[in-house]
């Protein structure tokens, strides 16, 4: 331990520096962020195109009002909130790297666990870009900020979702951007700056996704949402989510990057999945069981959704897709051997998303207003002007998710690193 | 590719045309920001506004109603009366379904009229079951049809009211005579509270209501039935404009039957204490906790 006088010294040289490395940090990831070879330009350019589609689209909703989409008094809630719930989902699971690499250190995963917080990063800003899609009032938002607005805190779960989703955004930003402008120095970054912070950031994940369940569970006017087992089964699918988005990206990393990616960190990815997927299906099991044996009006919900509901039926074909996807992704997780046939396992992972992000999107959010309070049964599905903006949320968060990637690839592989003393300033 | 400068050059290219195609598809937003006022915006919470502040918000709306739909109205702020609850109840025995009350509502409620909205829905029930699981609001018949009875559902006024509960930004609350309100001026639309309600009472603005001048009620309220904006949540308020000036709400007064009783809780002599005391009385989905202010009873 050094005296505090010298440690003081230190800091003042830290701050100095800082001062002029930052700048120049931000400079450079400007660069590497817009520089690629062919293939990424494509990517990049088909991505901002989705995403201009989706942006135009949400400047037609602002002018005429949500009623351009499918929503009615009686689904009042649909596509936007179904995809917010599934990227919370997404932002949630990325802890499942988080824990190998800090709480069990495994050395393999901890090379690359910075895919998962960017990820972390990335999908929760597509959850606030939904919720901001969904809104009536965009120019109000300023309504909902702490101690400007009025906040309705504690008793609106709500306002604890406008607390723990920036909360979780700023503590991955926080670590990503430590770590990167850590290496970016060629500096050993110091624990006390970001253990701390990436423990914290485990219990939050899970605080996000039980918030976000709770944000359902607790109505209880609804009872196909007013369930005690919706916040473990977020949270579990949560687990199967992240794990499998991050199976493909760690691929892509490793086929498209001089990143080194090991075989190691996929396998235990995989070996989490095959329990996740199976525990998530155990209890969406225990769900519909309780559902189903009692009976009475509480099953209507559910009935609209596996089976149909007064000749009412548009949620069937996809909820039997997604059920069919689960199972037998997970039983690919069981059985297929990494090591030798990844590529069924990468198959097994598109359509366990695909699954689940039925399963907590549309599958989850319409059944709760099918039939409505009053048992009126009146149907929703998403119409071309919900797809377009909700694709084009998406391809912002997948250009989110690139750059980041690319940014920290560069400053791993060492491509990306600060200029010498001398020249520091000058780009 | 190599070249830098080259590669600068087109990247420079490259933003331009993103910025030009970004420009391109926000252009629609100019039209809406045409109908936003500054004062509008930077408005504060009806708790948070002085009397000088209310009066002139309310000459704000007075101006843009005149302008955007072409007629003159009042718009005022009326508080509720210290000592007064109100509170509703409704006959089963004799509402025969005619839905002139929801019809009442429409007009005297400013409603939309493409959608023919109306903060009633009245339910076709079978004899035998007060399961509204066997209702329906699409009847298309003659009334009163034999082997049903007519159950209209409009806001609960709950003491415990879930709607409020979950509003993030405080934008409906119970007022002190028991009605639940919305400042339409404030609300966001994320539209957890018409989630949150049991009684299917609260209506989204899915569009700018569209309504001819001369079919507007000119005498209006702040919380109640002015032209509520786009994108904000609304709901029966028990006509507070006409209730808190001693009148009877419009769906009562449009009511051939005689079903609706409507009043002073807090009154002893009132109808309605005489109905709660001595009628065999009930509320909907009572399991749920929400203490509504509107009962249900039926004759003999
Ligand atoms: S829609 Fe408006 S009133 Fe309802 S919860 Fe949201 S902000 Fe509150």
């Amino acid at each position: 331990m050094s005296t505090p006088s010298s440690e003081q010294e230190v800091h003042e040289h830290g701050v100095t520096e800082a001062v002029i490395s930052y700048p120049q940090f931000l400079w450079k990831a400007l660069g590497v962020a817009t520089d690629g070879n062919a293939l990424f330009y494509v990517w990049m350019t088909a991505l901002t195109a989705v995403w201009l589609v989706g942006i135009n689209a949400f400047a037609h909703q602002i002018v005429q009002g949500q009623g351009l989409t499918a929503m009615t008094d009686h689904v009042s809630w649909g596509m936007y909130i179904g995809n917010f719930t599934f990227a919370v989902g997404l932002a949630a699971g990325a802890v499942m790297m988080v824990i190998p690499a800090y709480l069990y250190h495994d050395e393999d995963m901890h090379d690359v666990v910075i895919v998962g917080e960017i990820l972390a990063i990335a999908a929760v800003a597509v959850a606030l870009a939904f919720v901001n899609v969904d809104i009536g009032r965009i120019d109000r938002l300023w309504h909902i900020i702490p101690f400007i607005g009025r906040f309705n805190f504690p008793v609106s779960m709500l306002t604890w979702d406008i607390i723990v989703l920036p909360g979780y955004f700023l503590i991955n930003l926080h670590v990503v951007g430590y770590l990167l402008y850590m290496r970016f120095l060629g500096r050993k970054p110091n624990p006390k700056w970001y253990i701390p912070v990436v423990l914290l950031s485990i219990v939050w994940a899970v605080s996000i996704h039980t918030v976000t369940a709770f944000l359902y569970s607790g109505l209880g006017g609804r009872p196909f949402w007013n369930s005690a087992i919706l916040a473990p089964r977020f949270v579990v699918s949560a687990f199967v989510s992240g794990p499998a988005f991050i199976v493909l990206a760690l691929q892509i990393v490793r086929r498209f990057s001089d990143f080194y990616v090991g075989h190691k960190p996929i396998v235990t990815l995989i070996n989490i999945l095959r329990i996740t997927a199976v525990v998530n299906l155990f209890l969406v099991g225990a769900e519909v069981f309780t559902e189903f044996y009692t009976g009475g009006s509480h099953v209507a919900a559910a009935e609209y959704l596996y089976f149909g509901l007064h000749g009412k039926n548009a949620l069937v074909p996809w909820i039997w897709t997604a059920v069919v996807c689960n199972v037998v992704a997970a039983g690919i997780f069981l059985t297929v051997d990494p090591r030798k046939n990844l590529w069924i396992i990468d198959v097994a992972c598109v359509m366990t998303l695909f699954g689940l992000w039925v399963e907590k999107g549309l599958g989850l959010i319409v059944p709760g207003f099918v039939p409505s309070t009053l048992h009126e049964v009146v149907e929703y599905l998403p119409n071309a002007l919900e797809w377009k903006i909700s694709l084009g949320i998406w391809a912002l968060g997948l250009i989110i998710f690139t750059l980041g990637l690319k940014i920290a690839v560069a400053v791993f592989t060492g491509t990306m690193h600060v200029d010498a003393a001398h020249d520091a300033g000058e780009v | 590719m190599s070249d830098p400068s080259r590669r600068t050059m087109l990247k420079g290219a490259g933003a331009t045309l993103g910025a030009a195609a970004f420009a391109r598809a926000v252009a629609p937003i100019t039209e809406w920001t045409n109908d936003l006022s500054v004062e509008g915006f930077l408005q504060k919470h009806y708790k948070e506004l002085t009397v000088e502040d209310m009066s002139a918000v309310l000459a704000r709306i007075e101006r843009e109603t005149e302008e955007q739909y072409g007629a003159k109205v009042s718009v005022e702020d009326v508080r509720p009366t210290p000592g007064v609850q109100f509170a509703y109840a409704l006959n089963l025995s004799v509402c025969i379904g005619c839905r002139r009350c929801a019809k009442a509502c429409h007009e005297e409620n400013n409603h939309d009229r493409a959608t023919n909205n109306s903060y009633i829905r009245v339910l076709e029930m079978t004899n035998g079951s007060l399961n509204l699981e066997h209702g329906t609001v699409t009847y298309d018949h003659a009334v009163p049809a034999p082997g049903k009875f007519y159950m209209p559902v409009q806001c609960h006024q709950c003491d415990n009211a879930p709607c409020v509960r979950v509003c993030p930004v405080e934008a409906t609350w119970k007022e002190s005579d028991g009605i639940v309100v919305v400042d339409y001026d404030w609300c966001i639309g994320c539209r957890y509270c018409e989630a949150a309600c049991p009684y299917h009472a609260r209506r989204f603005n899915w569009s700018k209501p569209e309504i001819p001048a001369d079919e507007i009620n000119p005498d209006q309220a702040y919380l109640s039935n002015r032209i509520r904006p786009q994108g904000v949540m609304e709901k029966c308020t028990f006509c507070l404009h006409r209730t808190r000036r001693g009148k009877l709400p419009a769906c009562l007064e449009a009511c051939p039957t005689g079903a609706r009783v409507f009043g002073n809780l807090a009154d002893p002599d009132s109808e309605i204490r005489w109905v709660l005391e001595n009628k065999r009385v009930f509320v909907l989905k009572e399991d749920l906790g929400t203490q509504p202010r509107f009962f249900y009873f039926f004759d003999e």
